[in-house]
């Protein structure tokens, strides 16, 4: 993934976050959220990189990480080769542009009192992308006609007049009017009804394919994360425990943490039953582990 | 053989200024002893007010206008509140998907279970009650120490393995389970439902079993019901449903399903969402 003849666009080098266990007197050893974590995204080739991992695993405070809303605790971010907290001004807004987010909420993201077309005439004007209001009303019917929404069923409505599917698909939307070249995506389909998640993970793909925009896909869900993405890398409580192509991680996983993760995925399919002697009792001990994981590592689960 | 469960032509409505809305709009469906089913629809469909007209848990202003429900032979519609109340956990018990967090987190696991119980009559002497909850917590795979424990100490996936302990203790006739692993990681929510299928057929109880992931429908139900709005659209063998979907809606929730078996996800925008 790495490229050795440029430097890459954006980069977490050995970073590590740590929660809590400020030194005081009192204080606790602080909670490793994530662990000596690297990741390259490269600056000529547009990639999708996925961060599989479950609650716990660290993938948002990596995104958080990317997106200059946390700092790490030791090790390095940053764009264009240099730290993030070091850019001037300049390269400080191109940062802002060109690494954008998607949340898992979209509701969110909308201020419930203004229109739809809020967020897509915002970002236009902050960054001074068009020149008049019929450019700025032709570019934004272009953006939603490309996520497959049409404009006159979009605009001029309120954000709860939206279905999730249409509000996510928005954001898309919104996304592409910027032209960023990474979005950090974070489980951007799981709050949207399973009919319509197809439809947005293609809306994904194509900011790829068509427009050269990486994507970081974060998500617990390895089955989505297969079907769009380049790389996979695991995360399990804040290190990576593999990472490799989709078929490799798939078919041959090889660390205990993503065969169960694999086999416990419910197949859509009757006569694929859950784990069927994939599992090792080993693997099943881990999974005790993973049952017990909020209960501070007390030794009173599984038999 | 008798089902254990007849719903029959199931009416509730909720009355709006613009007339009554119709949450389920006549559905009947039956369940034979020990039988798995699956009840799937989006959010709004009206599977979890089928849930809870079963308990006779409706909230007004939401009212059963129409039908029958009848466990056993026993018209759940004529009984009064206290007989009622009797038919909840030891004939019909519920899961939800909040279940856990309805354990009461500054009180032992012990004491809450061992309540319900004498709720429905049980008593017996403390050397017995120990007997008895450590064979209900082994049951769904927790040690018996877990009784002395407070529900905050336990994760996700261990209180929602006590509320499958609670439900089955008195060998209800129905499951109810409500969405009962949602809220949990996938790992968790494989081993929190094969606990579920082992103890539902150890006891021989029938399950409802309502969500809308179907990959879990795949891997936990015999015969799967499709609803939407109100009504069912289609039920039939789990296989059947899967292989030869009959109504549009149920073919386009097999269409949209993702698979680890082929990266089929095309990056084409083109179709238009209405």
């Amino acid at each position: 993934m790495n490229s050795d003849t440029a430097t890459p666009l954006l980069e977490l080098r050995n970073v590590s976050r740590t929660y809590g266990g400020g030194g005081g007197l009192f204080s606790q050893p602080g909670t490793v959220a994530l662990a000596d974590f690297s990741i390259v995204i490269d600056d000529q080739q547009p990639s999708i990189v996925a961060i599989v991992g479950e609650s716990g695993s660290g993938k948002t405070t990596m995104a958080r990480l990317l997106l200059g809303l946390e700092t790490p605790s030791s090790g390095r971010v940053l764009y264009k080769g240099t730290d993030l907290h070091q850019l001037k001004r300049q390269p400080w807004a191109e940062y802002r542009r060109n690494v954008q987010a998607i949340f898992q909420d979209p509701f969110g993201v909308y201020n419930s009192f203004y229109k739809v077309d809020h967020v897509l005439t915002m970002p236009l004007r902050k960054f001074k992308l068009t020149r008049s209001r019929e450019e700025e009303q032709q570019v934004i019917a272009q953006a939603l006609r490309a996520v497959g929404l049409r404009p006159e069923d979009t605009l001029g409505r309120y954000p709860h007049q939206l279905s999730g599917g249409q509000r996510q698909r928005t954001m898309v939307a919104r996304t592409l009017l910027l032209r960023p070249r990474v979005i950090v995506a974070d489980e951007p389909v799981s709050m949207i009804d399973a009919s319509l998640r197809v439809t947005v993970l293609g809306n994904l793909l194509q900011l790829k394919r068509q427009y050269g925009i990486s994507l970081i896909y974060i998500t617990h869900d390895l089955t989505t994360a297969y079907q769009i993405s380049d790389r996979i890398v695991v995360l399990y409580r804040g290190r990576v425990v593999e990472e490799g192509e989709p078929d490799q991680i798939v078919n041959r996983p090889q660390h205990p943490y993503t065969r169960l993760l694999i086999s416990s995925i419910p197949e859509p399919d009757p006569d694929r039953p859950w784990a069927d002697g994939e599992l090792t009792s080993e693997d099943e001990a881990l999974g005790d582990e993973l049952e017990l994981v909020s209960t501070g590592g007390q030794a009173v689960g599984g038999t | 053989m008798q089902p254990v469960l007849e719903v029959d032509e199931l009416q509730v409505h909720y009355p709006t200024p613009r007339g009554p809305l119709r949450a389920v709009d006549g559905v009947s469906l039956s369940l034979q002893r020990g039988e798995r089913l699956g009840l799937i629809g989006e959010s709004g469909s009206g599977k979890s007010t089928i849930a809870l007209a079963l308990m006779r848990l409706l909230k007004p202003p939401a009212q059963i206008v129409g039908g029958t429900i009848r466990l056993d032979g026993t018209d759940l519609m004529r009984l009064s509140e206290d007989a009622m109340r009797e038919v909840r956990l030891a004939q019909i018990a519920l899961i939800t998907q909040g279940a856990m967090n309805s354990l009461n987190p500054v009180i032992r696991v012990r004491p809450q279970m061992i309540d319900a119980m004498q709720a429905h009559g049980v008593h017996m002497s403390k050397s017995a009650w120990d007997a008895r909850l450590a064979e209900l917590l082994r049951s769904v795979n927790l040690k018996p120490e877990v009784a002395d424990l407070y529900p905050h100490q336990l994760s996700g996936g261990m209180k929602q393995r006590v509320c499958i302990a609670v439900a089955v203790s008195m060998r209800p006739k129905l499951i109810v389970a409500d969405e009962p692993t949602s809220a949990l990681d996938v790992v968790v929510q494989r081993r929190v439902m094969q606990t579920l299928r082992r103890v539902q057929d150890s006891i021989g109880a029938s399950v409802i079993l309502i969500g809308h992931d179907m990959g879990l429908m795949a891997q936990f139900a015999q015969r799967v019901a499709v609803m939407r709005t109100g009504r069912l659209v289609e039920v039939g063998d789990v296989r059947q449903i899967f292989a030869n979907p009959q109504h549009p809606y149920t073919q386009l929730l097999m269409d949209s399903l993702p698979s680890l078996r082929s990266r089929a996800v095309a990056p084409l925008a083109s179709e238009v969402v209405a």
